[in-house]
C-alpha cells in the first residue's frame, strides 16, 4: 500500500481545454479519498492521470515515493473499477479475476487461491462458471471490484462505480463498499457527481470545480464549514439557503437583515470567524443549512424566530421539507450558477414560477410538526451555524483556508 | 417464436406506423413470406442440383437426354466422372493450386487487416486519420486499372505467373475493404475493456490476442469467408497473374470450354467440387455470426 501525491498536476487537452488545473493532492496511505464535483469538473480526468490513462501536461504524480509520470498503467500497480464494469464478454466470471494474474505470470497456485478469497469475500462463488452476460447489474459491479481486489494493489481507483445500480442496490453496495475498505485497508481514490456518496464514503473529500481544487476535508468538516459558496451549496441535501444579507449592530448586539428578517449574530461567531466583524454595514451573502431550522415549538428556546408561509411541503417521513419564499432576489454570483446548472443537470428540481424578486429557501423540519403548504410556520433558526461568505469573492468569510 | 412476436406487434393498438420495409422486415417470419422465400430458394438450387446431376451421368447420357431424366432412369448415376476427374493431374494439381491461392491470402488478408485495423482504431499516432481516409479512398480504386502495371513490376521482379504473385495481388485489392470493416468494428468495442486490461497489465499484443481479437470474431468470421469465396471463385486475376502451372481451377475449367462440344463430363464435376468447398466452409464458420458477443460486458 501507499499513499498519492499529486503536485500541482495540469492537463490541457489538445485544443486547450484545461480539465484539471494546479492540482494539489496528498493522498495518505490507506485513506479513501474521494473526488467529488459536477460534470465537467475534472475529476475523473485526475483519476485517469493517476491511473496512467491520461497523459499529465504538468506537475508530477507520485505513488509511494516513486513518481509515475512517465510509466505505463501496467508499472503502477494500481487497480482501477469503471463506471461500466468494463468486465471482458468472453471470458468466465473466474477468468476475468484471474486475467490481470494471469499477465503478470503469477503462479497457477497463488492465482487459484486469490480468486477464490476474492469470490469468497464479494459472495461470488457460485458465479465463478458464468459469462458476465449471464449476470445482474449488482453482480457484474462485484466482479469488476474482485477484480481489482485480487491483485492486491497498492491502490484502487473506481470511478463512479456505483453510478449505473438501481438506487436500493447503490445503497448496500455503499455499505459493502466501506466494509471492504475496512477491511482491506488499501488506499483508495473514488470519483462521485453524488454529494451522498462522497460524504458517506469518503475518509475525506475533494470537492472539485472547473479543474480547480476547492477544498479538501472530512465530510464532516466539508458540511460544517464549507470554504466557499460553491462548496457550501454543493455539499448537503436539500442544499444550504443563501440571501444577501447586512450586518448591523443593535441594542442587543450583532445582527444579521435579509429579506425582512433580523437575525441575531452570536458572539461566538465573530469569534470563530475572524475578519466578520470588518463587513458591518457592508453587504454579505448569508448561508443557512435547511438542517438547522426547526419548527419553533419543537426548537430550542433561545433559538431565533422567522415566521414564513410554507408554500411546498416534501414529506420524507422521517422529517418535512418545507419550501417557503423569502422577499429577496436569489443570490447572483458564478457560484451559485454552476450550481443551479448542474441541478439542472441531474435532476428534476421543482421550479416554481419565480417572481424575479424572491427567492426559494428550504427548512427541514420535524415529521411531528404536520406543516401543510399554505400554512403559516414560525420556524427557529441555529444561529451558531450561520454561514456568511463575501459577495464579490464567493469565499467564506473567517474560514482558515481564506484569512 | 417470430411470427408470434410479428402477430403482436401488428396488432399492438396505437404502435407508430412504419415503412413499407419496415413491414416486411416484420413479416419475415410469418407464413406466405417464408413460402416466398423457399420458392425462391429453389429457383436458386435447381440449376445447382442440375449440375450435381449432370456430373453423376455418363457423358453419351447427358448428351443424349436432359438431366430431369434422371429421375425416371436412376441407374444411370455414376461416379465415374468424378473417378476420372479425380485421376487427372492436370485437374487435381488446379484445385491444389487455388487452396494455395485462396488459403494464404485469406489468412493474410485476416492478419495483416487486423493488426491495422487496431492501430487505425486504438492507438494513437500522428497522420492516423489521413492514413485511414487513404485506405478508404483505395477502396473505390477498379482492379482493372492495376492490372498492366502490376503485372509489368512482376515482370522486372521476375516472379510473374507464380502462384506467390497471384496471392500477393489478392491481398493488396483485399486490404483495404478488410481494414475498413474491422477498423468500424474495433471502434465500437467499449474503450474501458481496452483500459481495464491496460490496467491489468496487458500491452498491446496482448489487448490485441486476448481482447480485440476474440470480440472482433464475428467481423473476423465474416470478413474470412467473404475474402475467400472471392479468392476461391476469382478467374480474372488467374487469367491475368497465373500461368499453366499455378493456375486455379476456375482458369482451368475455363480451358476445358469448346466452341464445338462441351466436355461435360469435366465441366459438371469440376463446377461442382469447385462449388462444394466454400459450401463447407461458410457452413464451418457460419455459427460466429451470432450477434452479441459484446452483451455483458458493460453497464
Amino acid at each position: 500500500m501507499a499513499g498519492i501525491k499529486l503536485e500541482n498536476v495540469d492537463k490541457i487537452y489538445a485544443g486547450g481545454t484545461k480539465a484539471v488545473n494546479g492540482l494539489n493532492l496528498d493522498i495518505r496511505d490507506g485513506e479513501f479519498m474521494v473526488l467529488v464535483g459536477p460534470s465537467g469538473c475534472g475529476k475523473s480526468t485526475a483519476l485517469r492521470m493517476i491511473a496512467g490513462l491520461e497523459d499529465i501536461s504538468g506537475g508530477t504524480i507520485s505513488i509511494g515515493d516513486r513518481v509515475v509520470n512517465d510509466l505505463p498503467p501496467k508499472d503502477r500497480d494500481i487497480a482501477m473499477v469503471f463506471q461500466n464494469y468494463a468486465l471482458y464478454p468472453h471470458m468466465t466470471v473466474e477468468e476475468n479475476l484471474a486475467f490481470g494474474l494471469k499477465l503478470r505470470k503469477m503462479p497457477k497456485a497463488e492465482i487459484q487461491k486469490r480468486v477464490l478469497e476474492a469470490a469468497r469475500m464479494l459472495g461470488l462463488e457460485q458465479y465463478l462458471k458464468r459469462k458476465p452476460a449471464a449476470l445482474s447489474g449488482g453482480q457484474r459491479q462485484r466482479v469488476a471490484m474482485g477484480r481489482a481486489i485480487v491483485r492486491e494493489p497498492q491502490a484502487f481507483l473506481m470511478d463512479e462505480p456505483l453510478s449505473n445500480l438501481d438506487a436500493k442496490l447503490r445503497v448496500s453496495m455503499r455499505a459493502s463498499l466501506n466494509q471492504l475498505h475496512e477491511r482491506l485497508g488499501v488506499t483508495t481514490v473514488y470519483v462521485t457527481h453524488d454529494q451522498i456518496e462522497a460524504m458517506t464514503l469518503g475518509d475525506r473529500v475533494c470537492v472539485l470545480r472547473d479543474g480547480l481544487l476547492q477544498q479538501v476535508d472530512t465530510p464532516q468538516n466539508l458540511f460544517d464549514s464549507p470554504v466557499n459558496l460553491f462548496v457550501a451549496g454543493f455539499m448537503g441535501s436539500p442544499a444550504m439557503n443563501f440571501a444577501n444579507a447586512e450586518l448591523v449592530r443593535g441594542d442587543g448586539g450583532a445582527s444579521v437583515a435579509f429579506a425582512g428578517y433580523k437575525l441575531p449574530v452570536p458572539e461566538k461567531i465573530f469569534a470563530d470567524k475572524p475578519g466578520l466583524d470588518g463587513y458591518f454595514g457592508k453587504p454579505l451573502i448569508l448561508g443557512v443549512r435547511p438542517s438547522d431550522f426547526d419548527e419553533a415549538s419543537n426548537g430550542n428556546g433561545d433559538w431565533a424566530r422567522m415566521s414564513v408561509k410554507a408554500e411546498v411541503t416534501e414529506e420524507l417521513g422521517s422529517e418535512i421539507n418545507v419550501i417557503f419564499m423569502i422577499d429577496s432576489p436569489p443570490v447572483e454570483h458564478k457560484d451559485t450558477a454552476a450550481l443551479a446548472q448542474d441541478a439542472g443537470e441531474e435532476e428534476d428540481v421543482t421550479a416554481l414560477p419565480l417572481a424575479g424578486d424572491k427567492s426559494m429557501w428550504t427548512a427541514r423540519v420535524n415529521a411531528r410538526s404536520h406543516v401543510r403548504p399554505g400554512d403559516s410556520v414560525e420556524l427557529a433558526v441555529d444561529t451558531n451555524n450561520l454561514h456568511f461568505f463575501d459577495k464579490e469573492s464567493g469565499l467564506a468569510i473567517g474560514h482558515p483556508a481564506n484569512r | 417464436m417470430t411470427a408470434v412476436a410479428a402477430g403482436e406487434r401488428s396488432t399492438a393498438a396505437g404502435a407508430p406506423r412504419r415503412s413499407a420495409a419496415g413491414r416486411i422486415v416484420d413479416r419475415l417470419g410469418s407464413g406466405l413470406v417464408q413460402l416466398v422465400m423457399i420458392v425462391v430458394a429453389l429457383f436458386w438450387l435447381v440449376p445447382t442440383l442440375g449440375l450435381l446431376v449432370v456430373s453423376l451421368r455418363e457423358e453419351t447420357a447427358n448428351n443424349a437426354s436432359g438431366w430431369w431424366t434422371v429421375f425416371t432412369k436412376p441407374a444411370e448415376l455414376t461416379l465415374n466422372n468424378y473417378a476420372r476427374i479425380l485421376g487427372n493431374e492436370a485437374f487435381t494439381s488446379s484445385f491444389w493450386n487455388t487452396v494455395l491461392i485462396a488459403v494464404p491470402t485469406t489468412v493474410l488478408v485476416v492478419v495483416i487487416s487486423a493488426c491495422a485495423a487496431y492501430a487505425f482504431a486504438w492507438i494513437e499516432f500522428p497522420g492516423r486519420d489521413w492514413m485511414f481516409l487513404i485506405v478508404v479512398s483505395l477502396l473505390v480504386v477498379p482492379i482493372q486499372v492495376a492490372l498492366i502495371p502490376v503485372a509489368q513490376l512482376y515482370g522486372v521482379l521476375g516472379i510473374f505467373g507464380s502462384i506467390p504473385s497471384v496471392v500477393a495481388f489478392h491481398v493488396a485489392f483485399g486490404l483495404p475493404f478488410a481494414i475498413f470493416l474491422l477498423r468500424n468494428y474495433f471502434i465500437g468495442i467499449p474503450r474501458e475493456l481496452l483500459e481495464a486490461a491496460r490496467m491489468d497489465g496487458g500491452g498491446e499484443v496482448t489487448i490485441f490476442l486476448r481482447v480485440i481479437f476474440p470480440l472482433g470474431g464475428p467481423a473476423i468470421a465474416s470478413l474470412a469467408i467473404f475474402q475467400f469465396l472471392w479468392v476461391w471463385n476469382d478467374l480474372l486475376v488467374a487469367l491475368v497473374f497465373a500461368d499453366t502451372d499455378a493456375q486455379p481451377m476456375t482458369k482451368a475449367l475455363q480451358s476445358e470450354m469448346r466452341q464445338f462440344g462441351t466436355n461435360i463430363d469435366i465441366l459438371a464435376p469440376g463446377a461442382f467440387l469447385s462449388l462444394i468447398v466454400p459450401l463447407i466452409v461458410f457452413f464451418a464458420f457460419q455459427r460466429y455470426f451470432v450477434q452479441g458477443v459484446l452483451a455483458g460486458s458493460v453497464k
